[in-house]
């Protein structure tokens, strides 16, 4: 496989006061490629997805994503800080997936697909919601179009949240637990959109205790604990024969 | 009635029992009526009072209620009201954003600048502005440290007793509006702004298109407030000799010693003003409410409130007990 690396991360540390989350993180996510980041919760995996659309600022290493540093613009051997719009514009090709969902609720379906593409990249109202019918119809949810988030159960909202993240056409999907705040019986429709989207050859990383959806969907998985990538590589090797004992005791225990 | 109830329930319900039906007891709510009663009855004195005391002079109320003066004196009320309001919101809402703003001199002076209005009293605000000339006698229009001037006026002709009025109230209506502005930016989810953010927003963005429209829900109802309060509270531009509705109100008095009538003319025209901003509110409300109502729930005017369900809660409690 010679596909560019959309996400390249180099020792990458972040801390929040005395509180070291990422203690170096190595990785590399190819074009098309699905990750799973996985591991004990406060291991930092949320912290480094932020990271990667600048959510957080990160304190040391270099994390390249779309062949640009995260925040900075390189001029010779120095990193200038980018300014705010400039952030905004390489967020823009980063679509985002929150765990709480977060659509906007005084706007209705619709209008949460459009007010992306509308306010940030100035395409045509029309445009935009011929292509919004399109991606609720990917979605499953085609008739919800003039709902409100208020009125939609969790795993609607999940996909809504999904196919707004997906207006902006991005190059790159994060998904930060899609479904830990899922009731079990929404989960698998939530997990049944991934999965088409990652069918569909979308770079994705997504933070998950999804144990089953990881082995059959992604192409890496990631294990951390405590700030730093303990294990990767893909399911067959993490999840089926882990080397270490730390991923072992984790994985005795999700699965 | 839980006391009494046990001796007469068996563990097991028999069948024969359960064919019996039993007889149930409302709880009678005594002590509401005598309440009740009480209430009606001093209402009605009042209301009797009021119709039969010949010193209210009803008939002049008429005489002035639609009068040239009052009439101009209410529409002055409302331009002040609205003009103060304006004022008010505006530089409310931009000082509540450099209140929050990283920046520790623009939050810093939007502070200063709430404490300060919040901290002297209006009416005090009033005439000073009224006075500015005796302070600044030219306002100028220019380079400042010695540059070329471009214009000059005299303080007096650009500050008019009606320029006074308005920044004085809305000047002090800022500082509160300020702090109501920001309270409904906090109550927004963080989340909102992320969400906004990963799209790509701009902070100017997200704050126009997804946090301000949220934070609406929590601004009108105390902004309605205001502006009720606003509505009163230009009375107090009589000390300027504007003739806004309650000086109008005296001006006549003065001359026709018919105080209490006039009083109640005023009175009126208050009432139905704030009557009108109420239902305005309602409707506002209503507007930014859109995704939050529940789809059982009907429209509910705001001055038809619900009694407190909390005090039929305790005294049905207490029944029990």
């Amino acid at each position: 496989m010679t596909s560019k690396v959309v996400v390249s991360a180099r020792q990458v540390q972040k801390h929040f006061g005395a509180n070291v989350v990422l203690r170096g993180i190595d990785l590399d996510v190819s074009d098309g490629e699905v990750l799973c980041l996985v591991g004990p919760s406060g291991s930092g995996k949320t912290s480094f997805l932020r990271c990667i659309n600048h959510l957080e600022k990160i304190d040391a290493g270099e994390l390249i994503v779309n062949g640009h540093h995260v925040g900075y613009r390189r001029h010779g051997n120095k990193l200038h800080e980018l300014r705010e719009k400039e952030i905004a514009r390489a967020r823009a090709d980063i679509g985002m997936v929150f765990q709480s969902f977060n659509l906007f609720p005084h706007m209705t379906v619709m209008e949460n697909i459009t007010a992306g593409p509308v306010t940030v990249k100035n395409e045509r109202l029309a445009e935009v919601k011929q292509r919004g019918h399109e991606l609720l119809a990917r979605v499953g949810l085609a008739d919800r179009a003039g709902a409100y988030p208020a009125q939609l159960s969790g795993g609607q909202k999940q996909r809504i949240a999904i196919a707004r993240a997906l207006a902006m056409r991005p190059t790159l999907m994060l998904f930060d637990e899609p479904t830990s705040a899922l009731d079990p019986e929404m989960v698998g429709e939530v997990l049944a959109v991934m999965k088409d989207l990652a069918r569909d050859g979308m770079t994705m990383v997504v933070v998950t205790h999804e144990m089953g959806f990881a082995r059959e969907v992604a192409d890496q998985i990631v294990f951390m604990d405590g700030g730093v990538v303990v294990e990767s590589g893909p399911p067959t090797a993490v999840l089926a024969n882990p080397q270490h004992d730390r991923t072992k005791a984790f994985l005795a225990k999700v699965l | 009635m839980k006391m009494k109830m046990k001796p007469e329930s068996s563990p097991v319900p028999t069948s024969s029992q359960a064919s019996e039906p039993l007889d149930l007891v409302p709880v009678r709510h005594w002590e509401r009526w005598v309440a009740a009663f009480v209430v009606v009855l001093a209402v009605a004195l009042a209301i009797g009072q009021l119709a039969t005391n010949p010193r209210f002079q009803f008939g002049v109320v008429g005489q002035y209620l639609f009068s040239s003066p009052i009439i101009t004196g209410v529409g002055l009320t409302l331009e002040l009201t609205f003009g103060a309001m304006v004022i008010g919101v505006v530089l409310g809402t931009l000082l509540a954003v450099a209140r929050m703003s990283p920046n520790p001199i623009l939050s810093g002076i939007s502070a200063v600048y709430i404490w300060f209005f919040r901290g002297t009293p209006v009416l005090v605000q009033l005439i000073f502005w009224y006075n500015l000339a005796a302070i600044f006698p030219h306002i100028t229009l220019g380079v400042p440290f010695g540059g070329p001037h471009f214009a000059s006026m005299q303080a007096n002709s650009l500050v008019t007793p009606l320029a006074a009025g308005l920044l004085g109230l809305g000047l002090n209506e800022a500082a509160y509006m300020a702090e109501i502005v920001r309270a409904g930016i906090v109550s927004v989810d963080h989340g909102q702004t992320e969400a906004a953010q990963s799209l790509g927003m701009s902070r100017a963005q997200t704050l126009r298109k997804v946090v301000l429209p949220q934070a609406m829900r929590v601004i009108i109802p105390p902004t309605g407030n205001e502006t009720i309060s606003m509505l009163k509270n230009t009375s107090l531009v009589s000390v300027l000799a504007i003739a806004e509705l309650l000086y109008s109100a005296e001006i006549i008095y003065t001359r026709t010693y018919q105080t209490i009538p006039l009083l109640i003319v005023a009175s009126i025209w208050y009432l139905a003003m704030t009557t009108v901003l109420s239902i305005g509110q309602y409707f506002i409300e209503r507007k930014f409410g859109r995704g939050y109502r529940r789809e059982s729930s009907g429209p509910r005017m705001p001055w038809t409130r619900r009694p407190a369900p909390a005090l039929s809660g305790t005294a049905e409690l207490a029944e029990v007990k």
